[in-house]
C-alpha cells in the first residue's frame, strides 16, 4: 500500500498497463516529455519511450481519428483530451465514430480506446475547462462513461477501462486530482465498470452521486448525522451504464432519495437516475426523488464558481426536504 | 509579391497525364510497367464497374437497392488508384468508394447489403483490410492517419489509402488528417476525387485555391494533380506515392480530376438543376473507358468480344449477388444489441431479454 493522490493513482494505472501490454499507447497534447499539464503522464515517456507515449499536433479531432486508426490496427490507445470542454472539437470521433465501430462492422472490428480527460469546477479555470459534459457521453450508445472520485477507484477503474475492448470515456475531476491522499495498493487490481460503490451506509435517505459531489455528499451526511438523519451515499463511479441494482436496493431500503450532480439541471445524468427509480421503485418511495444540480446557465465565470456550484449545504437542504416531505 | 507567390505555388501542380482523350500516349517516359494481362485487367474492372453502376441505378429505382452514390465517370480514378495497392494495404473509403473495396475483396452481395442498410454489409471477411464506407465527410482522413501510424508501428510494409471528394477538402478533418500524417511521417495516401461538384456546389465555391493538390503544401507533404480520367496516369501516381510512403518519405495527396455522369446519389438529386449539358458533353469526351479502350485496341489487347464477356460476367455476378443479398436473414433488434459491446452492459442485457421475448412471439 502507498499513500497516493488521485493523479498519482492514475499515473500508476497507466504505468501498469504500459508495462503489461505493449499495444497500449498514450498520446495527446503535451503528454510526452512534459508529462501532461497535470503531470498525469509524468515520467511515462522516459520509462517506455516515444513510440509508446507521445505528443500530437494541437487538434483534438485529429487525436480522435488517430486513436480510431490505431485501434483498428491492433493497438489499445489511451488518448487524452486536455480539458473536456474541448470535446466538441472531437465529438464526431468519440460519439459519431468509435462508439459505433463495433456495431457498424457487425461486430468484426473494435476500437478499444480509453478517452482520458480532466473536467470539473472549483479550481477557477478559464472558459471551457471545467464544464461537466458527461451527460452528452452518457446519451451515446456504444460508450461507457466512468468518473472516479477517489485514488483507489481511479486506479482500478482506469486499468479496467484500458482493458475493456470497447471505448470508455474516463473523466477525471480536476479538483480531486490532489485534494487528498488515500491508500492505494501498489499491485494491479481492477474495479468492474458499471458497478456503483456505497461510500457510506445509511438507512434514512439515499444520495446517488458521482465525481466531486461524492465528497460534498459525504460532508453533508456527517452534518445530517448530527440531526439524526442516517444517509447512504452511493458513488455511481460509472455513469453509463448505471448500476441499477445497487441504486434500487438502496432506495427500497431507505424509501427516500436524492440525486446530486455538479452539472446543470438540464445536463448530467441525474434525470436518468430519477427516471429509473420512478420506473422500478415508485412503491417504495415516501417522497419524490429530488435533484441537486447547478443552475441551467453556461458554466460560471471563474470568480463566481463558489456561488454557482452545488455544495454540501444544498445537499443538506434537499435531504431535509425529502425527509420532511 | 503575394500574387507572385501564389502563382509560383500553383505552377507546381500541373495536371499529370499519360493518355490523352484519343488514347494516345503523350508521356512515354512515365508509362507504367504493366503487363498486357494487367492492362486488360484494368479495362475489365472499369467496364465491370460501369455496368455495375448502370445496374445499381436501375436496381435502386426498382427499390431493390437503398443508398447508392453513382460512380460512372470515376472508374479510372477509383480503379487506377486501387490497382496500385497491395492486398494487405488498408482502404478507408468514402460513401462513393464501393468499387475499390469490392475489388479489394468485399463480396458484392455485402456491398448491396450495405446499400440496403443491413448488418451483413459491414461484417467483413477476416483479414480484409477495409472499413465501412464513411458517411461523415472527412472522418476517414483523420482515421487514415491513425491506420497508417498503426501500420508503421507494427512494422508492416503497407500503406493506408483514403478517398474524399472536392467538397470534402473543405473539412477541418481533411486538413488535420493530412497534417497528422505529415507530422508522424506515416505511409498514407490521400485521394481527392475532384468531380467538380459537391452535390450542387461547384468546386469553385469550395475554395479560392486553383487546385486541391496544392493543399498538401499546408501539411508539408507531397501533392499531385492527375488527370482522373486517365487510368494509367492515376495508377502511376498512386504507385509512386505508395513507394515513397514505404520508403519513409511520407504521405501524398493525390487530386484526381474526374467527373460523375450521374446524380450525387439516388436519393432524389437532379443534376440538371446545377449542371449544363455542355459541361456533361465536355466530360463525356474525356470518358476513361473510351480512351483506354482506344489505347488497348491500338495494341490489339481489346475488342468487342472481350468487352461483351465482361458485360455479361458483370450482369451475372450482380444478379447472383442481389439474390444472395435477398436471402440474408431479416434483421432483428437482438442482432444489433448483440454487436454493441463485447460484453453487454446491464441496460442492454435487460433490453436483450425484452426483445428476445418479443421476437419469439
Amino acid at each position: 500500500m502507498a499513500q497516493m493522490t488521485m493523479i498519482q493513482a492514475i499515473t500508476d494505472a497507466m504505468r501498469n498497463e504500459l508495462k503489461k501490454n505493449e499495444d497500449v499507447l498514450i498520446f495527446g497534447e503535451d503528454v510526452g516529455q512534459n508529462g501532461g499539464v497535470f503531470r498525469a503522464t509524468e515520467g511515462l515517456q522516459k520509462e517506455f519511450g516515444e513510440d509508446r507515449v507521445f505528443d500530437t499536433p494541437l487538434a483534438e479531432s485529429g487525436i480522435g481519428g488517430l486513436a480510431i486508426g490505431l485501434g483498428i490496427t491492433g493497438f489499445r490507445p489511451v488518448m487524452e483530451i486536455q480539458f473536456f470542454g474541448f470535446l466538441f472539437e472531437v465529438m464526431d470521433s468519440v460519439a459519431g465514430q468509435m462508439s459505433r465501430w463495433r456495431y457498424r462492422s457487425g461486430g468484426t472490428q473494435t476500437t478499444p480506446i480509453t478517452v482520458r480527460s480532466p473536467f470539473g469546477g472549483g479550481v477557477k479555470t478559464p472558459e471551457m475547462h471545467a464544464d461537466s459534459l458527461e451527460g452528452l457521453m452518457a446519451q451515446t450508445p456504444g460508450l461507457k462513461v466512468v468518473i472516479p472520485s477517489t485514488p483507489y477507484d481511479a486506479k482500478g477503474l482506469l486499468i479496467a477501462s484500458i482493458r475493456d475492448n470497447d471505448p470508455v470515456v474516463f473523466l477525471e475531476h480536476m479538483k480531486l486530482y490532489r485534494s487528498f491522499r488515500a491508500e492505494v495498493p501498489e499491485e494491479e487490481y481492477t474495479i468492474e465498470l458499471g458497478k456503483a460503490d456505497i461510500k457510506r451506509e445509511g438507512k434514512d435517505v439515499t444520495i446517488i452521486t458521482y465525481g466531486a459531489m461524492v465528497h460534498a455528499s459525504l460532508k453533508a451526511a456527517e452534518e445530517l448525522e448530527k440531526d439524526g438523519v442516517d444517509v447512504e451515499v452511493i458513488d455511481l463511479m460509472t455513469v453509463s451504464p448505471l448500476d441499477i441494482d445497487t441504486i434500487i436496493a438502496s432506495v427500497e431500503k431507505t424509501n427516500r432519495a436524492i440525486v446530486v450532480q455538479e452539472a446543470q439541471k438540464q445536463a448530467g445524468i441525474a434525470a436518468n437516475v430519477v427516471a429509473e427509480i420512478t420506473e422500478r421503485a415508485i412503491l417504495s418511495l415516501e417522497a419524490p426523488v429530488l435533484r441537486v444540480t447547478a443552475p441551467d446557465t453556461v458554466y460560471p465565470f471563474a470568480a463566481m464558481e463558489d456561488s454557482w456550484l452545488p455544495d454540501h449545504k444544498d445537499i443538506v437542504d434537499a435531504v431535509n426536504k425529502v425527509v420532511n416531505f | 509579391m503575394s500574387t507572385k507567390t501564389l502563382e509560383q505555388v500553383e505552377g507546381k501542380f500541373e495536371t499529370f497525364q499519360i493518355l490523352n482523350e484519343e488514347g494516345e500516349v503523350v508521356n512515354e517516359a512515365a508509362m507504367p510497367e504493366l503487363s498486357d494481362e494487367e492492362l486488360q485487367e484494368l479495362m475489365r474492372r472499369m467496364v465491370y464497374t460501369r455496368i455495375w453502376d448502370q445496374r445499381a441505378i436501375s436496381l435502386n429505382r426498382q427499390g431493390r437497392l437503398g443508398f447508392y452514390a453513382p460512380v460512372a465517370g470515376q472508374e479510372a480514378s477509383m480503379l487506377g488508384t486501387h490497382f496500385a495497392l497491395d492486398k494487405e494495404d488498408w482502404i478507408l473509403p468514402g460513401y462513393r468508394d464501393i468499387p475499390q473495396i469490392v475489388f479489394h475483396g468485399l463480396p458484392l452481395h455485402q456491398a448491396f447489403l450495405w446499400s440496403r442498410g443491413h448488418i451483413g454489409g459491414g461484417k467483413f471477411p477476416e483479414g480484409l483490410n477495409i472499413v465501412v464506407p464513411q458517411i461523415i465527410i472527412g472522418a476517414q482522413i483523420i482515421q487514415t492517419a491513425g491506420v497508417a501510424l498503426g501500420l508503421k508501428r507494427k512494422g508492416k510494409n503497407n500503406v493506408a489509402i483514403t478517398y474524399t471528394g472536392d467538397g470534402g477538402a473543405s473539412q477541418g478533418d481533411f486538413y488535420e488528417g493530412m497534417n497528422f500524417a505529415g507530422a508522424f511521417n506515416v505511409p498514407a495516401i490521400f485521394v481527392v476525387q475532384n468531380n467538380r461538384f459537391a452535390i450542387s456546389v461547384p468546386v469553385e465555391k469550395q475554395s479560392a485555391a486553383k487546385t486541391i493538390a496544392q493543399k498538401a503544401t499546408a501539411a508539408g507533404i507531397e501533392g499531385i494533380q492527375v488527370d482522373g480520367m486517365d487510368v494509367l496516369a492515376v495508377y502511376t501516381v498512386t504507385k509512386q506515392a505508395r513507394e515513397r510512403a514505404l520508403n519513409g518519405e511520407g504521405p501524398t495527396l493525390i487530386e484526381t480530376l474526374t467527373y460523375r455522369y450521374g446524380p450525387h446519389t439516388m436519393a432524389g438529386d437532379d443534376p440538371t438543376r446545377y449542371r449544363t449539358s455542355d459541361l456533361d458533353d465536355e466530360w463525356t469526351k474525356k470518358d476513361p473507358l473510351i480512351r483506354f479502350r482506344k489505347f488497348l485496341e491500338g495494341k490489339k489487347l481489346w475488342n468487342e468480344e472481350k468487352e461483351n464477356e465482361v458485360v455479361e460476367k458483370a450482369k451475372e455476378d450482380i444478379k447472383a449477388a442481389i439474390k444472395e443479398a435477398d436471402s440474408a436473414p431479416k434483421q432483428k433488434v437482438t442482432d444489433i444489441i448483440g454487436v454493441m459491446f463485447e460484453q453487454l452492459p446491464a441496460n442492454l442485457r435487460e433490453q436483450m431479454e425484452e426483445y428476445t421475448a418479443k421476437e419469439s412471439k
